[in-house]
């Protein structure tokens, strides 16, 4: 059986320059061009964005959930600050474990866009080794929020009462961490597959590597919806 | 041309965004800490919020230099999802009241 000689190109063909306007103009003219929409866009990056805008649909529905709740609650809903807050040397700090959480999905957040700078100049090592240590702030993240599950539910908090006040504090508290939660672990395994292909040379081969950029998409949004749900549930 | 190879920006302009964030998540810790309330306290929040939100798209996320079509396609839809908010918002506001009354609360 004959192999075909060379792989199928990873991008279609990009269109002539005339046909590529610019401005506001653009949004007509790629839309009505009746064939691909998002020119000079490869179909898995257009992809990832679409399942992220589903993401947030989603994101949005749970937040919106707990927006409403606790509009809707007459017991007093528990302060945020006091119930996350940590002794720490004899000091009680409030929220402080939050905000080392945020602090430590910024920095991964930082440590994958440069894994993707690497991987389009294809240092495979350097790219890796960013790619692994996203995976690890991410891991790290995930214990801490374990840290934080257990303590709450050490202190009775469930999700449908809790010692401190409103009854669906509880519920809202671990439907939406525990959403976002499962968000950044499925990514660190996702990263860590593609560091490992990375160092294996699989891109190299292929020559291609717009997947290390598709999967820094995903793990931006998941810091992105941390953003949102650190302003939300645990600020407001 | 930046697309035939992907996105090729340098990283000192990563750096500088890393560190814009960890000084707007500061702030937004601080709004916290310091105790701030009412409406100086949320609209803190809400702009503190934002500027991290549109930092992390536009720049990591690389939506700065997508072609308008993409951008529009991903960015408006979530628009719907005020409108989601603003009912819910009226209907919570509605619940609290019913439970006030029949409740007795």
């Amino acid at each position: 059986m004959a192999l075909p000689s060379a792989s199928p190109p990873e991008d279609p063909v990009p269109p002539p320059p005339d046909t590529l306007v610019a401005g506001w103009k653009s949004i007509a003219t790629d839309w009505a061009s009746d064939q691909d929409v998002f020119k000079r866009v490869p179909w898995g990056k257009a992809m990832m964005w679409i399942f992220l805008l589903s993401d947030t649909f989603i994101f949005t529905c749970f937040l919106t959930g707990y927006m409403s709740v606790r509009i809707s609650a007459t017991a007093p809903w528990p302060n945020p600050s006091e119930v996350f807050a940590l002794t720490i040397g004899g000091v009680k700090i409030p929220l402080i474990l939050i905000a080392i959480m945020t602090f430590v999905l910024i920095s991964s957040s930082g440590t994958m866009a440069m894994a993707v700078n690497f991987a389009y100049r294809r240092v495979r090592g350097k790219c890796a080794a960013l790619m692994l240590a996203t995976a690890a702030f991410g891991a790290t993240f995930v214990s801490m929020q374990a840290f934080e599950w257990s303590k709450l539910i050490a202190e009775g908090v469930r999700p449908w009462s809790n010692p401190m006040g409103a009854a669906q504090f509880g519920a809202s508290f671990f439907m939406i961490t525990g959403f976002h939660g499962l968000h950044v672990s499925v990514g660190v395994i996702y990263l860590c597959i593609v560091a490992f292909k990375v160092l294996r040379g699989d891109y190299e081969r292929s020559g291609n590597y717009q997947i290390v950029e598709i999967a820094g998409l995903y793990w931006h949004f998941v810091d992105l919806v941390w953003v949102f749900i650190f302003a939300f549930f645990y600020l407001w | 041309m930046a697309h035939a190879q992907g996105q090729q920006h340098p990283v000192s302009l990563y750096l500088k965004i890393w560190g814009l964030l960890f000084v707007l998540s500061t702030l937004s810790y601080l709004v916290d800490y310091f105790h701030f309330q009412g409406y100086f306290r949320w609209s803190l929040i809400l702009v503190l919020m934002l500027l991290k939100a549109g930092l992390i798209v536009s720049i990591f996320m690389h939506m700065a230099w997508e072609r308008l079509a993409m951008v529009y396609a991903i960015l408006v839809p979530p628009l719907c999802l005020l409108v989601l908010v603003g009912l819910m918002a009226a209907e919570a506001d509605y619940v609290f009241s019913t439970r006030g009354i029949f409740l007795g609360q």
